[in-house]
C-alpha cells in the first residue's frame, strides 16, 4: 500500500516524466559520443588492432565508454533515490505530511519500510533500464558487449538501493536540505575513494588501496559499482587489461564473494537503525 | 468501560523546557472536552502524546484503555493535526481511501461518500487537494480523522482556517459525533466555540492543568441585575438563589420590577482568571 502510494506520487508529481525526458537526453548524448569514439577507433591510426597491435582498441573504447555510462547511470539513479527519500521523515514531518499517516495503526516501521521498497523499486528499475539502453547503444554502434551483462546491472540496482537506505536514515535526523547535501557528499566521497584505489593499484600504494577498500565496505554502493565495472571486462587480458587498469572506468577492482552478503547485511543494519531512530523520534 | 482518554501525571520535557508538568485529565465516552490555554501551555504536546507522536517523559496516557501510541490505541482514535498538509496530487476520495487502508477500515466507497457529505465536500470527491481552498482542506482533514469510525477524536484547532459557515458546520458535526457516542478532545483558541459545544473544559497554563469542569461549574456569580422604573439596579456578587429575595425586597419598598438577570462570569473571564491574566482587551485565547 505504501509502495503503491509512493509510486503514484512519483507518477503524479511528474517526477517520472522529468526523469524520462532527461534520461533520453543522456542516452542521446551517450549514443553521439559512442559513435564518434568508434569512428575514430575505426580510422587507420587507431585500427582494430590499435596503434601497436597489442591493445584491442575496440575493447578499450567499448569498455571505457560503457564504464562511463555506468557511472552516469549510477549518478542519475543516486539523484532519483536521494530526491525520493531525503525528506521522508523530518522533511515530511516539518511540512505536516507525515503526522496524519503515522498515527494510523500501520505504524512507523511499516511506513518506513514501504517508502524504502518504493524508492528501491523505482530506482532499481530505472538504473536497469538505463543500463540496458546504454548496452544496446554500445552494441548497435560499436559492436561491443560487456563480458558480464546481468551482474553489473543488478549491482547498480543494489547500489541505488543502498543510497536510498542511507538517505532514509539521514531523513530521520536531518532536514531535507542537510540530508541532500550529506547524501551527495557521501556519494562523492565513495567515488573519490574508488578512484584513489585505482591510482593506488597503478602506483602500488598500499595505503591508497587500503583507504579505498575500507571506504568501499563502509559505503558499499561504491564497492558494488567498482565490482560491476570490473565485471564488464572480466575476460580482458594482456596489454588491453593493463590499458583498462590505467583508465578511470574499465579496470576497477573485484570485490570478492562477500560483497552481496555484506550489502544485504548493510541494508538490514541501516534499516534497523532508521527504524529504531524513527520509533523514538518526537514528531 | 475505560475512559476514552486518560492522562495520569503526564509530563514532557524538551531539553530544559518543561512542556507538561504532571497533567491529570480524563475524557469519558461520548464526552466533548475543550482544551484551552495560551500558546506554549502544552496543549499540542498533550494531544501529540495521546496520538503517539511524542513520547512522554513521565506519567501515562491511555486511549480507550490502551497505552497511547500502541496499535490498539491508534485503531481506536482519529486525529486532526494543527498544522497538517495532504499531498496536493491526491483527490479527496483517494486520500480517504488511503486512510481507510492505513486504518484497516472496511467502510469502502460508502464510508468515503458519507464522510465527504458530512463535511460538505460531496461535490469535491474527485477534486485534487492542490485545487482546494484552505477551508476545504480543513474539512477534508476532519473527514480523514473520522475514517474507520474512531471512538475517540483528537482535534487540534479544527476550525482555524474556516469561515463562520464552515465553523458552524463543524459545530454541528461535533454535536452529531457526540450523539453517536464519539468522545472528542478539542484543542481550540476560540473560546466562544468551545463554550457552545463542549461538555467540559480543561485549561492548561505553563504545562499544568489550572482549571477543569463544566463551564457552568467554573462560572462565578457576578451579580443580579434588576430592571425597575427608569433604571437598572445591579446587586454585585449576588447569586441566582438570592434573586427572589432581592425582587421581593424591591417590591416591598414600592419598586415596580420589569426584568431580572442573573449575571455569571463568561468562559473568557474564567479562562483569563485561570491563566492569571487581566480580562482587558482579550477576545480570544492567544
Amino acid at each position: 500500500m505504501i509502495v503503491g502510494y509512493a509510486l503514484r506520487e512519483s507518477v503524479r508529481r511528474k517526477v517520472l516524466v522529468v526523469v524520462l525526458v532527461l534520461t533520453a537526453a543522456f542516452l542521446g548524448l551517450y549514443a553521439l559520443g559512442t559513435e564518434q569514439a568508434f569512428d575514430i577507433v575505426d580510422e587507420e591510426r587507431f585500427g582494430p588492432e590499435g596503434a601497436g597491435g597489442a591493445v584491442d582498441s575496440r575493447e578499450l573504447a567499448g569498455a571505457t565508454l560503457f564504464g562511463l555510462s555506468m557511472f552516469g547511470t549510477l549518478f542519475l539513479g543516486t539523484i532519483l533515490a536521494a530526491f525520493l527519500t531525503l525528506g521522508v521523515v523530518r522533511g515530511d514531518a516539518e511540512r505536516g505530511l507525515l503526522q496524519p499517516l503515522v498515527v494510523r495503526p500501520i505504524g512507523r516501521s511499516v511506513l518506513l519500510l514501504g517508502r524504502f521498497l518504493a524508492a528501491a523499486a523505482v530506482c532499481g528499475v530505472y538504473v536497469i533500464a538505463v543500463y540496458a539502453g546504454a548496452l544496446v547503444i554500445t552494441w548497435a554502434i560499436g559492436g561491443w558487449v560487456p563480458d558480464r551483462i546481468a551482474g553489473p546491472a543488478l549491482q547498480l540496482a543494489a547500489a541505488v538501493a543502498v543510497v536510498s537506505a542511507l538517505a532514509l536514515l539521514g531523513s530521520v535526523f536531518l532536514t531535507t536540505t542537510a540530508n541532500g547535501i550529506a547524501v551527495f557528499m557521501l556519494f562523492g566521497a565513495g567515488l573519490v575513494a574508488g578512484l584513489l584505489g585505482q591510482i593506488g593499484e597503478v602506483l602500488g600504494s598500499e595505503t591508497l588501496t587500503n583507504v579505498a577498500e575500507i571506504t568501499s565496505w563502509a559505503l558499499p554502493f561504491e564497492a558494488l559499482y567498482q565490482d560491476g565495472l570490473n565485471a564488464i571486462t572480466a575476460d580482458s587480458s594482456g596489454f588491453t587489461e593493463i590499458a583498462l587498469d590505467l583508465g578511470p572506468f574499465g579496470g576497477a577492482q573485484a570485490a570478492g564473494p562477500w560483497l552481496w552478503p555484506w550489502t544485504l547485511a548493510y541494508l538490514a543494519l541501516v534499516g534497523l537503525l532508521a527504524v529504531a531512530a524513527f520509533r523514538r523520534k518526537d514528531l | 468501560m475505560p475512559a476514552a482518554f486518560s492522562a495520569r501525571a503526564l509530563a514532557k520535557r524538551y531539553g530544559r523546557v518543561e512542556a507538561l508538568a504532571g497533567v491529570d485529565l480524563e475524557v469519558e465516552e461520548g464526552e466533548l472536552v475543550g482544551l484551552l490555554g495560551p500558546n506554549g501551555a502544552g496543549k499540542s504536546t498533550l494531544v501529540k502524546i495521546g496520538c503517539g507522536l511524542v513520547r512522554a517523559s513521565a506519567g501515562e496516557a491511555r486511549v480507550c484503555g490502551s497505552p497511547a501510541g500502541s496499535h490498539e490505541a491508534r485503531e481506536a482514535m482519529g486525529y486532526l493535526a494543527e498544522l497538517f498538509r495532504f499531498p496536493g496530487w491526491v483527490s479527496a476520495d483517494e486520500l480517504l481511501e488511503l486512510h481507510q487502508r492505513l486504518a484497516g477500515s472496511t467502510g469502502g466507497a460508502t464510508e468515503r461518500e458519507d464522510l465527504l457529505a458530512l463535511v460538505g465536500l460531496a461535490e469535491a470527491r474527485r477534486r485534487k487537494v492542490e485545487a482546494m481552498s484552505k477551508g476545504m482542506q480543513q474539512r477534508l482533514g476532519i473527514a480523514q480523522a473520522l475514517v474507520g469510525r474512531p471512538r475517540f477524536l483528537f482535534l487540534d484547532e479544527p476550525t482555524s482556517a474556516l469561515d463562520p459557515t464552515g465553523r458552524r458546520t463543524v459545530r454541528r458535526l461535533l454535536e452529531e459525533l457526540r450523539g453517536r457516542g464519539v468522545a472528542v478532545l478539542l484543542n481550540s483558541h476560540l473560546l466562544s466555540e468551545v463554550e457552545l459545544v463542549c461538555d467540559r473544559v480543561a485549561i492548561l497554563s505553563r504545562g499544568r492543568l489550572v482549571a477543569e469542569g463544566r463551564p457552568s461549574e467554573l462560572a462565578r456569580p457576578r451579580g443580579v441585575e434588576v430592571d425597575v422604573d427608569g433604571a437598572t439596579r445591579l446587586f454585585e456578587g449576588a447569586g441566582r438563589e438570592e434573586a427572589p429575595r432581592l425582587v421581593a425586597d424591591l417590591v416591598a419598598v414600592g419598586e415596580r420590577v420589569y426584568g431580572v438577570r442573573v449575571l455569571e462570569s463568561t468562559l473568557e473571564e474564567i479562562y483569563l482568571e485561570a491563566i492569571g491574566e487581566h480580562s482587558e482587551g482579550h477576545g480570544e485565547a492567544s
